[in-house]
């Protein structure tokens, strides 16, 4: 998995089912990856729909956060419907898993993206990474956390 | 993880508030886990009440339950005239039927002061005491609803676990 001063790999993959997202036009802001199993996990303890909920949090520090899984674009836009999230939903459909495979959070066994975290400063350094238990939705605190030590320094 | 901030006086409390167990809840009104949890804390208030002091605060996940904040608003609001845990206990035990007639409808059965409790639910303290609540939980490492505290560390369980614990820990 990657670690902290490593370079955050460039990619470019579906946000919706017509328009791709690359990494590194977004060079200049502060990005948070949530890798993740999968869309339709428990309602109330849902990490991306807890994550809806502290968008504003993150824009505080000029934050972009971006969900990703081996999900396909069609599943992501129904899960974001149905959930009213307002933040992309990344497609690591094909080849499968590839982003998540190198940021080291490829869970072979599973064919899904392990449950990890990394922020990735302006320059595209990341700047924390944090691998969480796949059952147990990390929360927010440790995004923040890392966030504000990246507006410290 | 821990809760941060620490249990003051402006957080709503029941039971012995000079209890050495102290039981934070973060809630949402209108999450189903929580209504499950609901007569679970009772139970758990009922027989250990004098030994537990048990603090809620707000954590409405607002894009997804759109009555979680106006009735955080309404508990917040009939605080104010005195009836915090009346309003929370009615809103939970009547979990199906919640929005935002029904919210008034629980005001008049409270016998709350009614146009004291509409201009309070329009208020910008008000509304910020939810925000604040619910900034607290994020950066306390609350996950989902509901996320209970013990003794200021996050307790990693639902409420049918956290009442187990009590039950083997407290006599």
């Amino acid at each position: 998995m990657l670690q902290k001063n490593d370079v955050a790999p460039d990619f470019t993959l579906f946000a919706t089912p017509d328009q791709k997202i690359k990494l590194s036009e977004f060079k200049g802001k502060n990005v948070i990856l949530a890798f993740y199993p999968a869309d339709w996990s428990p309602v109330c303890s849902d990490q991306m729909a807890l994550y809806n909920e502290t968008l504003k949090f993150f824009k505080q520090y000029d934050a972009e956060l971006f969900g990703i899984s081996v999900d396909s674009k069609w599943c992501h836009l129904a899960f974001s419907q149905s959930r009213n999230l307002h933040f992309p939903l990344l497609a690591d459909f094909e080849a499968k898993g590839e982003i998540a495979r190198k940021y080291g959070v490829y869970d072979e066994e599973e064919g899904e993206c392990k449950r990890a975290l990394f922020v990735i400063n302006k320059d595209g350094i990341i700047e924390w990474s944090y691998l969480s238990p796949t059952a147990i939705n990390p929360g927010a605190d440790g995004i923040l956390e890392a966030l504000e030590t990246l507006k410290t320094k | 993880m821990s809760l941060k901030p620490a249990v003051s006086k402006t957080d709503h409390a029941q039971g012995n508030v000079d209890a050495d167990l102290v039981i934070v809840e973060y809630g949402d009104y209108q999450c189903p886990y929580c209504g499950a949890a609901y007569p679970v804390l009772k139970e758990l208030m009922k027989e250990f009440g004098s030994q537990i002091k048990f603090v809620f605060r707000n954590f409405p996940l607002s894009e997804m339950h759109r009555y979680a904040r106006p009735a955080a608003l309404a508990a917040e609001a009939a605080n104010l005239q005195g009836k915090f845990w009346e309003m929370h206990d009615a809103i939970y035990e009547n979990q199906q039927d919640l929005n935002e007639n029904f919210l008034m409808k629980l005001a008049e059965k409270l016998k709350l002061n009614i146009p004291e409790f509409d201009k309070d639910l329009e208020s910008t303290e008000l509304a910020n005491k939810v925000d604040a609540d619910f900034e607290s939980g994020i950066i306390s490492g609350v996950n989902g609803t509901p996320s209970f505290f013990v003794n200021g560390n996050k307790f990693n369980g639902g409420a049918e676990d956290l009442l187990e614990l009590v039950r083997e820990n407290v006599k």
